[in-house]
């Protein structure tokens, strides 16, 4: 109430301060852009303006010299693949971990949670020479298994808290009507999940999809890379070409900035969420 | 009534055995243990074996490994230069963050309109990848295209132009302003939520108490948000002394200019997976490069974590 009496001054000078915060958040990311929309000319004669003649050159000769359907594909398949088992696995053992008491059940939990603050990055020598040994090195299962394994505690710590807040009662009536365990999870337990799934799966969309370093380490062949190694590659290949090199840098961005766009809120609620998440 | 369902519960859950739960446990523990600790753990015993490309152990060395990376040319001076630009890094980084992302947050939670856009807007960069990020930002400070330059000059600061990225002073700190840029919609997400955690009736006694607002900020913000610090402060620690891909984008993995940006990131990376023409040192140092690495992050950490006490903090964020 007493705030809205605040003086006309310090709100415009709220308004300005965000104003320029909103200008360097927004600037570099337009001019990447519109950058990406103008003719290679233009783009030195009128470096920082809207273009005056738009074109998809960049766009297409970026599709004609590699294959970024493929490097698309396996990003999707890489997203879409860990973050369905890091949901799986980890409520799973979340359910058994909040609902039950056994033997051990203190220590896996914090065996789980200790990820957290371990970045799995410093065991790349051995992940790597595991991927060799099964024979994974130079393929996306590789990069697959790898996510799924960073995700485990991050779901673990958040689903394990959501589901302990989940009344008894619901399934106690369940057993009344002679309802196993594994169908509790999977008819009370996993509905009322839903937007705690949500938050891990936002969560872990992030970092999975602009993962550089594990491409990097264990991806060689071209049908094999993701849109970050393919990113950097491209990039280096073509430094002086700076429509297509602009193309190239739209083009990884654009599924993470309309998906955050249209689930802005989720991807807030989620990370807030998460606030103890060491990535 | 109460009483039967008691009764029911407890004979169901005594007659049962209850195969489910290794069973609901068991993906989850075999894929976190064989692809996240075993590695960490394999990491740590190949640094006392020698090793070079990515063949098996070759012979075991003890502390060999470590004693060339503390005493001998050129290990010890790669190592204690990264070590020492992490630090800087890492403290520039944090204390942009940190101060910046800690006012921003409190005008963000000001009651005005749209203040819910800018704490959208503030995030928008998180979400790019770093290595983008990087390559962006390269491109903005390249000394002929680049606009940074030409921002200056308009703003009559032209005498400041330097190479920002050719030159080892300013190499490094401006790299740290990028990545800062970059995740200060994490801070800034952070204290918003710390800030929403305060007890409004709290604020409302201190505004009819007369507080004004540089007192609500000193006296109820800043002591009701230190935890807050202590988890955005451990976020960036745990990412920084792994940071790589920004090197990666912005100066190579040798750390250009002459090693002025090369983290421990860099390091790990160049020594390990890297030929030895190019820097590459034999898998057994770069194993117990990380293995360095691991204890600076896991100290570090625990070290954060009595310092601040996570518990009250996350009784306070109820997640």
């Amino acid at each position: 109430m007493a705030r809205t009496k605040k003086p006309l001054l310090t709100k415009s000078l709220i308004y300005i301060i965000l104003s320029i915060y909103a200008v360097t958040i927004f600037y570099p990311i337009f001019l990447m852009l519109i950058t990406s929309l103008k003719e290679n000319k233009e783009i030195f004669t009128n470096p920082y303006g809207l273009p005056h003649v738009f074109t998809l050159d960049g766009y297409i000769k970026l599709l004609k010299i590699s294959n970024y359907g493929i490097y698309f594909r396996n990003s999707i398949i890489v997203t879409v693949t860990s973050i369905f088992f890091i949901l799986v696995i980890s409520s799973l053992a979340s359910f058994v971990i909040a609902k039950y008491r056994f033997f051990g059940k203190r220590f896996i939990y914090f065996y789980f949670i200790a990820g957290l603050i371990v970045p799995i990055k410093l065991g790349t020598i051995g992940i790597l020479q595991t991927m060799i040994k099964l024979h994974l090195f130079d393929n996306i299962t590789s990069l697959i298994i790898i996510y799924i394994a960073m995700g485990i505690p991050f779901g673990v710590f958040i689903l394990t808290d959501f589901i302990r807040l989940i009344p008894e009662e619901l399934s106690n009536s369940a057993r009344i009507d002679g309802c196993s365990e594994p169908r509790i999870f999977y008819k009370i337990i996993v509905p009322l999940l839903q937007p705690a799934l949500a938050a891990v799966a936002i969560v872990n969309f992030i970092p999975i999809w602009n993962d550089f370093w594990f491409p990097l380490i264990l991806i060689r062949s071209d049908s094999m890379k993701t849109v970050p190694l393919a990113t950097a590659l491209l990039y280096g290949q073509y430094e002086t070409n700076f429509g297509l090199i602009f193309a190239v840098l739209s083009m990884a961005s654009l599924p993470v900035i309309i998906f955050y766009l249209i689930l802005s809120r989720q991807f807030i609620k989620g990370l807030t969420a998460g606030a103890f998440k060491g990535e | 009534m109460v009483g039967d369902r008691k009764k029911l519960m407890s004979s169901i859950n005594k007659k049962k055995i209850r195969y489910f739960i290794p069973l609901f446990l068991a993906s989850g523990i075999i894929i976190y243990t064989i692809f996240m600790v075993v590695p960490i753990l394999n990491s740590m015993f190949l640094s006392f074996y020698t090793g070079e490309g990515m063949s098996t152990p070759t012979e075991f060395v003890g502390f060999r490994n470590y004693i060339r990376l503390f005493t001998q040319f050129p290990f010890k001076d790669r190592f204690i230069n990264a070590f020492w630009n992490n630090v800087k890094f890492f403290l520039i980084v944090t204390l942009i963050q940190n101060v910046v992302g800690f006012f921003m947050a409190v005008l963000i939670s000001r009651k005005f309109w749209g203040n819910k856009i800018f704490r959208r807007i503030s995030f928008l960069p998180v979400t790019l990848s770093v290595l983008v990020v990087g390559f962006l930002f390269s491109l903005m400070l390249n000394p002929v295209w680049g606009i940074f330059d030409k921002i200056l000059e308009f703003l009559r600061l032209g005498f400041l132009i330097r190479p920002w990225l050719g030159s080892t002073t300013t190499a490094l700190p401006v790299i740290a302003i990028v990545i800062s840029w970059q995740w200060m919609g994490e801070a800034i997400l952070f204290y918003m939520a710390g800030i929403d955690g305060i007890d409004e009736e709290v604020l409302e006694a201190a505004k009819i108490d007369g507080a004004g607002p540089l007192a609500e900020i000193r006296y109820i913000l800043f002591p009701s948000l230190l935890p807050v610090i202590g988890i955005v402060t451990i976020l960036i620690f745990i990412g920084d002394f792994t940071q790589f891909d920004i090197i990666y984008a912005m100066a190579t993995t040798r750390g250009n200019p002459t090693y002025s940006t090369d983290l421990f990131g860099s390091l790990f990376y160049r020594v390990t997976f890297q030929s030895a023409e190019r820097g590459g040192w034999g898998m057994g140092m770069g194993a117990a490069v990380a293995t360095i690495m691991f204890l600076i992050v896991f100290i570090g950490v625990i070290f954060w974590l009595y310092i601040f006490r996570m518990k009250g903090l996350k009784d306070k964020e109820g997640a």
